[in-house]
């Protein structure tokens, strides 16, 4: 038996998520994703709104 | 000598977890108020720039929402009326909410900053942190004032939204800070009249719990006095028109009338709901009143494409 399929033998010790927590998960993953969407479209047409006066940066 | 942390168990928390953290019905007054101070402001401003500077300011009410949520779970776990937030709830762990306001902190502030102007993120930034620090941390565990200075970050939107739109402070904004920062006192105090049992638990010093049904009312009295003649201001110092002037003078007559109610009961808490519940309404019209009296070609004209 090789070294390999010994320790693919070994217990499970990582964390099984239960159905609710994939799903909320999930949720979020997909939130952050929108959210993030969002960012880049309003950096977008704020640089399209004020053109070349985006750089324009006065204290 | 080792420590030995228990993994933490996977988050079950949904959107709507996160949604509730940034206090929503807070959040919409913030926006609505600071939407007034943006549009009163002199010049015009971009519709897309507008709207950044309320999504920012939203954003920014959020994160310090969630902070105070964070800060005062323990608090909240006492209260019948904050025990099933998310925290308290068990439904979100502390440091997740952590990390959740102190990102939505840093992207409002920053955000603002780049994409509207320096001065009205700093303002952001100010609001922040004196609602989060100076309010939650420092004194709403030791002083039965905690609400009237702490009340200073929420009437500042207004100020940031004209900064917003002109990238300076001017007087003009000021003054609607004012009648947000002397509506705070009366507002919560004819609240904590009613919650006073839930507040002593938790022990927050509220004003009727540290002293008494009587010098609350007399505060709820002396704040709404000084209230209404600064409700009508904006109208005799000629900001506002008199459409304006008769809302603030009949609204203002009725909380002081409510206030008068407030002073006089002696049985049960009728009167403080309604002065409660009357105040948001008083704050709306307010608040609207100046708005409409922009509306013939002002709003519109304001936001010039």
């Amino acid at each position: 038996m090789t070294a390999m399929s010994e320790a693919m033998k070994k217990p499970e010790t990582s964390i099984k998520l239960t159905e609710r927590q994939l799903r909320a998960r999930r949720a979020r993953s997909i939130a952050i994703a929108v959210s993030l969407g969002v960012l880049v479209v309003l950096f977008y047409i704020v640089t399209l709104v004020k053109g070349p006066a985006v750089l324009v940066r006065p204290l | 000598m080792s420590i030995t942390l228990a993994p933490a168990e996977p988050s079950i928390a949904g959107v709507g977890d996160y949604v509730a953290l940034m206090k929503p019905r807070v959040m919409s007054l913030v926006v609505f108020t600071a939407f007034v101070g943006l549009v009163i402001a002199p010049g015009h401003l971009h519709p897309v720039i507008g709207l950044t500077a309320l999504l920012c300011i939203a954003v920014g009410a959020g994160a310090a929402g969630t902070l105070n949520m964070w800060y005062d779970a323990d608090i909240d776990a006492r209260m019948a009326r904050t025990a099933a937030r998310p925290i308290p709830a068990g439904r979100l762990a502390p440091g997740e909410a952590l990390a959740f306001g102190l990102t939505l902190a840093g992207f409002s502030v920053v955000v603002l900053g780049l994409l509207v102007n320096l001065i009205a993120a700093a303002l952001l930034a100010l609001t922040i942190a004196f609602y989060v620090v100076v309010y939650t941390m420092w004194l709403k565990r030791t002083t039965p004032q905690n609400i009237v200075i702490g009340g200073a970050a929420g009437a500042l939107p207004p100020i940031i939204g004209w900064a917003a739109a002109t990238g300076t402070v001017a007087i003009e904004p000021v003054l609607l800070f004012l009648i947000i920062f002397f509506w705070t006192p009366p507002h919560f105090w004819a609240l904590s009249l009613y919650r006073a049992e839930d507040y002593a638990r938790a022990g927050v010093p509220m004003l009727p719990v540290v002293a008494g049904e009587a010098e609350t009312r007399r505060q709820i009295l002396l704040y709404t006095l000084l209230l209404a003649p600064l409700g009508v201001a904006p109208w005799l110092v000629g900001y506002a028109g008199p459409l304006y002037g008769i809302v603030a003078v009949a609204t203002g007559a009725a909380l002081v009338a409510l206030a008068l109610r407030v002073r006089a009961e002696r049985r049960g808490y009728a009167a403080s709901k309604q002065m409660f519940a009357f105040s948001i309404l008083y704050l709306f019209l307010l608040f609207a009143m100046l708005l409409v009296d922009r509306l013939p070609g002002g709003l519109v004209g304001h936001f010039a494409v």
